[in-house]
């Protein structure tokens, strides 16, 4: 097909398989840092509040393919072999939890402050009106951005080709350097990628109309 | 003015000799940054009668009430709610909000729970009700408040009427000793404004200790045992409902007059 085997689109498949698994390591990492991270965000606590502002400014000051090189040849230095997967992995972690602390935190603020208030008046605990009352709202609000960050995930992860992890990107690369067809090649890694993000997009645009109407 | 008629007419309570008062403000101050909101406010409501703040938007009624269950906190003086001093060193906050109520004007249900959902969830989490003990108390504060069949509605479903009157349920169902309302109908339209106020009336005839913040005149001359007009963070002027008809100060005639 345009000069390029099935075997050949094949391999660019398998290469597709391996973003979407570093993106899902990334965002289940993320999401196991980035939790904390939103919580410490808004605690009143001045330590836990700074150190987790520092640190969300810290990643978010540094380039992801610069997180990259750092994770996979600075852990090598003191002798830990780790190969490309979990470096991308760690890397993408770091980068999500950043980011996904951030959109967090915002949609803890969003719910409003007379609900804490109402469930103070209740004599619920901190932790209660945390659990039972601001938690609930504040999911809902974060779906929409939270799958829209999903998008810049899986589309970040093609960063991890300057470490050598071999992802839809990587083996655009490789496929392109046996055939000599720029154009076809990475027109196939376009649409794939874009056939992995558009659905996702979708779906956050949905729910937030849904969300949009249910408030209107 | 909105006048509504009431099924049960409320006998005020005198207060009996040596009753402990239900709230006490004895000199209470209350600044926010600069500006001092509460200037020595004295104050006492005994148990079961109802007391209606009135006056002008910044004359310090609404900070006086929140006071009482210690949103906001008195720089000084004294206030004793319940028994308690809220400055006590052993001052337990939460324990005062198990025995006070309050509704706010704006309701503050919670968007993600049912009705009943709203009603019970501080029973079953701060009092340990069981499944089977909450629902009943539901039943039970709902049909207080005339919504039975809105048990498993959601809020977004309600008039704000009915909203009101599930907030109140929801302060209803733990049990309090007193309860306060913060110009509760002051977001309702006219039409609805009077289901709220039956309640209330409802629940001050039931003996309900009640202190409450209103701009509904006729409504306090008829419900509340004590009318206190403030004015520039004072006690202006307090008494039965009658003194509203026979205003002793020129501030408080204005504010009567003035149609409020």
């Amino acid at each position: 097909m345009l000069g390029v085997s099935l075997d050949q689109y094949g391999f660019l498949v398998q290469g597709a398989f391996w973003t979407v698994v570093l993106s899902l390591m990334g965002f289940v990492g993320g999401t196991i840092v980035g939790l904390p991270v939103a919580l410490a965000r808004i605690s009143r606590g001045w330590f836990l509040c700074r150190a987790s502002s520092a640190y969300v400014q810290f990643v978010q000051g540094i380039p992801l393919p610069v997180i990259m090189f750092v994770v996979y040849f600075g852990v090598s230095i003191y002798g830990f072999d780790v190969n490309a997967l979990v470096a991308a992995a760690i890397a993408m972690t770091l980068y999500s939890s950043a980011y996904l602390g951030e959109i967090w935190k915002g949609c803890i603020q969003a719910v409003p402050k007379t609900q804490w208030e109402a469930g103070e008046c209740l004599a619920l605990t901190n932790l209660q009106r945390f659990i039972y009352i601001i938690l609930p709202q504040a999911l809902r609000i974060a779906v929409p951005p939270t799958v829209g960050f999903l998008v810049q995930i899986v589309k970040n992860t093609s960063y991890s080709v300057v470490i050598g992890f071999f992802d839809l990107t990587y083996s655009a690369k490789i496929l392109n350097n046996a055939t000599f067809k720029p154009f076809i090649i990475f027109t196939a890694a376009a649409l794939i990628y874009f056939a992995i993000c558009f659905p996702l997009s979708r779906y956050a645009r949905r729910f937030e109309l849904r969300l949009h109407r249910r408030n209107a | 003015m909105t006048v509504i008629s009431m099924n049960t007419v409320h006998t005020p309570v005198a207060p009996q000799d040596g009753a402990q008062p239900m709230v006490s403000f004895r000199d209470v101050h209350k600044s926010f940054g600069a500006l001092e909101v509460l200037k020595g406010i004295d104050l006492d409501v005994m148990p079961g009668q109802v007391a209606a703040l009135i006056g002008r938007s910044g004359s310090g009624k609404s900070t006086a009430l929140r006071c009482i269950n210690g949103l906001e906190k008195i720089n000084d003086g004294e206030l004793t709610v319940c028994g308690r001093n809220l400055r006590a060193r052993d001052f337990e906050l939460r324990e005062l909000r198990k025995e006070v109520g309050i509704v706010f004007q704006s309701y503050n249900l919670f968007p993600h729970l049912t009705v009943e959902q709203n009603v019970t969830l501080a029973p079953r989490k701060v009092n340990g009700l069981d499944a089977a003990e909450s629902r009943a108390l539901a039943a039970e504060v709902l049909e207080q408040v005339g919504l039975s069949d809105k048990a498993s509605s959601y809020p977004e479903q309600l008039s704000g009427g009915q909203q009101q009157r599930v907030a109140i349920a929801r302060s209803l169902a733990m049990r309090p000793k007193l309860m306060l309302f913060d110009e509760v109908t002051s977001a309702l339209d006219p039409e609805l404004t009077g289901e709220v106020l039956r309640v209330i009336g409802k629940l001050a005839a039931g003996g309900m200790t009640m202190v409450l913040v209103t701009h509904e005149m006729a409504f306090a001359r008829q419900v509340a045992d004590l009318v206190v007009y403030m004015h520039q963070g004072r006690v202006w002027e307090a008494g039965k409902g009658t003194m509203l008809d026979d205003p002793q100060t020129v501030e408080l005639r204005q504010f009567v007059g003035s149609g409020l």
